[in-house]
């Protein structure tokens, strides 16, 4: 676990260490022109924009803002999302710990290929992406005349919706637990086997209590990237209001009418997520530095 | 419960690491395990386990066939190495995973999981380390905690895999005598792995000597050191001087110096091999034995090692020599010095033609 969910807080540490030696202390004005450099940059290009997008969200008093969220297009919006959200995150959830696991306690063939498409979603553009499942769903697509036959709406509708979420959403699970299975190798496995346990006793109780803490920061992530697509999901959607817009579409569309203040406002949702997100996401990594401390 | 492997044979790749292996491991003894790193002890521990499968032959588990019974109806204990304490639980959770992880018709009520538990950890004298996690324990703490989870269930064969070999020198040698003790209560069919003969020689009742895939000698530790069947054995079991000669009516020639060893063979080239604390150093240098100049002398504590350098037709080999630091001899002894070397006992094998088969 000490991997990618703990090493912010141990360099931390290690800052602290470097800071309280004579021979690896940096000159004052140094370390001050350093300091300035990042903190601007993070105050401009990260901390400005979130400000932003709240001041300009309740510029029209609270009314406004509130109107703008309680209004029914951004309702079904708010729905839309939280769908999309929920069916694509269990799904990856149980195709990461499957990949995982193949990856890491199996030998077949096609295994460097397979670790390689699990990253296409990193190294693609999402809006080709989308146009990829336009191109196979939509009426003009491969299976466009069967499916029209059978009255199925994938394009422009909520199935294409969730698959472009689905799609940009797959690495995440997958690539947290990887290294963590590989490090830990099987011989926990082993003891358990010997002992008596079934394969799924083994996963049960051994595998997955071991990984915990990496398997919830994928989904955190992976739950973020499916509420903040846009790219893929903006293809695929057809922006069909009340029926195929997602949050990050909606406020595209708010702001498209000069609507600005609604805009900002469905924008702030999107921007309390991130922080929610960010709250969980140092919380899992605190909790998972503990468990460190106790278990290593 | 007695153990028999009978030819077998695992590959790993081109690598061969038992090669037509058969052994027999009586009911009750602690046997070692003991040779070089790759020499195949750790995966005939494996395959006797079911952890690994071999590519033929057969396990019998009190004479039954097992090659086909999985790992988990085998009822063996393994120790690993490296523990593999399950680390997110306590230790009393650990040592009760075996009991807990049985069909629910033999699965015993959580009393008598605790009864037992408890035992355990007293037989192992850590009691008061129940509620720890394992990366709160020294490595000697751990390594008793694994073996007390292996005998939660009951093993009919205890199997340790070089249990000792992360853990440090003094605490090795503490472990070792704990071990012979506990077997010793017990009488439990254990078979341990090692690559370190002080080990297998101080806690084994009987050791197996293991090269390339294949046994190179059985017997007790007194057995295999004083009787060494092999080269092989002979050079593993302790440090060795070793001279190439011939044999000859009179002894062993060895260049232009004779060495006089028990039953060697009547002609050929012969390999003779003198534990170190055998081999007498001659001052006069015009004296029988084998020609030798001193490079270093060397005093840790009781004992002191006396390296040379061979001279004239040994050139270029290098021996050793020990010596009570008592003995007045040692203060004779100086680098850069020419001695003769005598050996009290010498072990003769016969070198065979085929280079490299030693």
């Amino acid at each position: 676990m000490a991997g990618a969910v703990s090493s912010l807080s141990v360099q931390h540490d290690k800052a602290g260490l470097l800071e309280s030696r004579q021979a690896t202390r940096e000159a004052p004005w140094v370390k001050a022109a350093i300091l300035t450099v990042a903190l601007s940059f993070f105050a401009i290009f990260l901390l400005l924009p979130l400000v932003v997008v709240f001041v300009e969200a309740l510029a029209q008093g609270w009314e406004t803002y509130l109107t703008a969220l309680v209004e029914p297009d951004a309702l079904s919006a708010v729905k839309l999302t939280l769908l999309a959200a929920v069916i694509s995150v269990p799904l990856n959830l149980v195709f990461g710990v499957a990949a995982a696991w193949a990856i890491t306690r199996f030998d077949f063939r096609g295994k460097p290929l397979l670790i390689t498409l699990i990253d296409l979603p990193f190294s693609v553009s999402p809006v080709v992406a989308g146009l990829i499942y336009v191109l196979v769903f939509s009426s003009h697509g491969w299976f466009g005349p069967w499916l029209a036959e059978h009255d199925i709406k994938v394009i422009f509708a909520v199935p294409g919706i969730v698959l472009a979420t689905i799609f940009v959403t797959v690495p995440f699970v997958a690539r947290e637990l990887i290294p963590l299975l590989q490090a830990q190798g099987r011989e926990e496995e082993e003891a358990a086997v010997v002992l008596g346990a079934r394969g799924w006793q083994v996963f049960w109780y051994v595998t997955l209590p071991n990984v915990r803490w990496a398997l919830l920061y994928g989904v955190i992530l992976s739950n973020a990237r499916a509420m903040g697509e846009f790219g893929a999901v903006s293809v695929v959607s057809g922006h069909i209001r009340g029926e195929t817009n997602t949050l990050p579409l909606h406020v595209e569309i708010l702001y498209n009418e000069y609507n600005f203040a609604a805009a900002f406002a469905v924008a702030s949702l999107l921007a309390l997520l991130a922080l929610v997100t960010l709250a969980v996401k140092s919380w899992v990594e605190w909790r998972a530095s503990q468990t460190v401390a106790v278990e290593d | 419960m007695s153990i028999q492997v009978q030819n077998i044979q695992k590959a790993f790749g081109s690598f061969i690491a038992l090669d037509n292996l058969s052994l027999d491991f009586p009911a009750g003894e602690l046997v070692a395990l003991l040779g070089p790193s790759g020499c195949g002890k750790t995966t005939l521990l494996r395959v006797i386990a079911g952890l690994e499968q071999a590519d033929s032959g057969r396990v019998l588990l009190d004479g039954e066939d097992a090659s086909d019974t999985h790992v988990r109806e085998r009822q063996v204990g393994f120790v690993f190495q490296h523990y593999a304490l399950f680390r997110h639980m306590t230790v009393f959770d650990n040592v009760a995973f075996g009991l807990r992880m049985k069909p629910r018709g033999q699965r015993p009520s959580e009393a008598e999981i605790k009864r037992k538990v408890h035992e355990l950890l007293n037989l192992v004298q850590l009691d008061w380390l129940a509620d720890r996690f394992p990366a709160q324990l020294s490595g000697g703490q751990r390594q008793r905690i694994a073996l007390a989870r292996a005998l939660a269930v009951e093993p009919r064969v205890l199997l340790l895999d070089e249990p000792f070999g992360a853990l440090d020198a003094k605490v090795r040698k503490e472990l070792r005598r704990w071990l012979r003790r506990l077997h010793d209560e017990l009488h439990i069919t254990s078979i341990f792995v090692t690559h370190d003969q002080e080990e297998a020689l101080e806690v084994a009742d009987r050791v197996v000597l293991m090269n390339h895939g294949r046994v190179e000698q059985i017997g007790s530790p007194a057995d295999v050191y004083h009787q060494p069947a092999t080269p092989f054995v002979y050079g593993f079991l302790g440090a060795a001087n070793r001279f190439e000669g011939s044999s000859s009516a009179g002894g062993i020639a060895v260049g232009a110096s004779t060495l006089t060893g028990d039953a060697q063979p009547e002609h050929g080239k012969v390999v003779a091999f003198v534990r170190p604390h055998e081999l007498d150093i001659i001052l006069q240098p015009d004296a029988s034995g084998i020609p030798a100049r001193i490079s270093r002398v060397l005093t840790l504590g009781a004992l002191t090692r006396v390296e040379l350098e061979g001279q004239a037709d040994v050139a270029g080999q290098h021996f050793d020599v020990e010596l009570h630091a008592a003995n007045p001899l040692v203060a004779q002894l100086a680098a850069g010095q020419t001695v003769r070397l005598q050996p009290r006992q010498v072990r003769v094998f016969a070198q065979p033609d085929t280079a490299g088969a030693a």
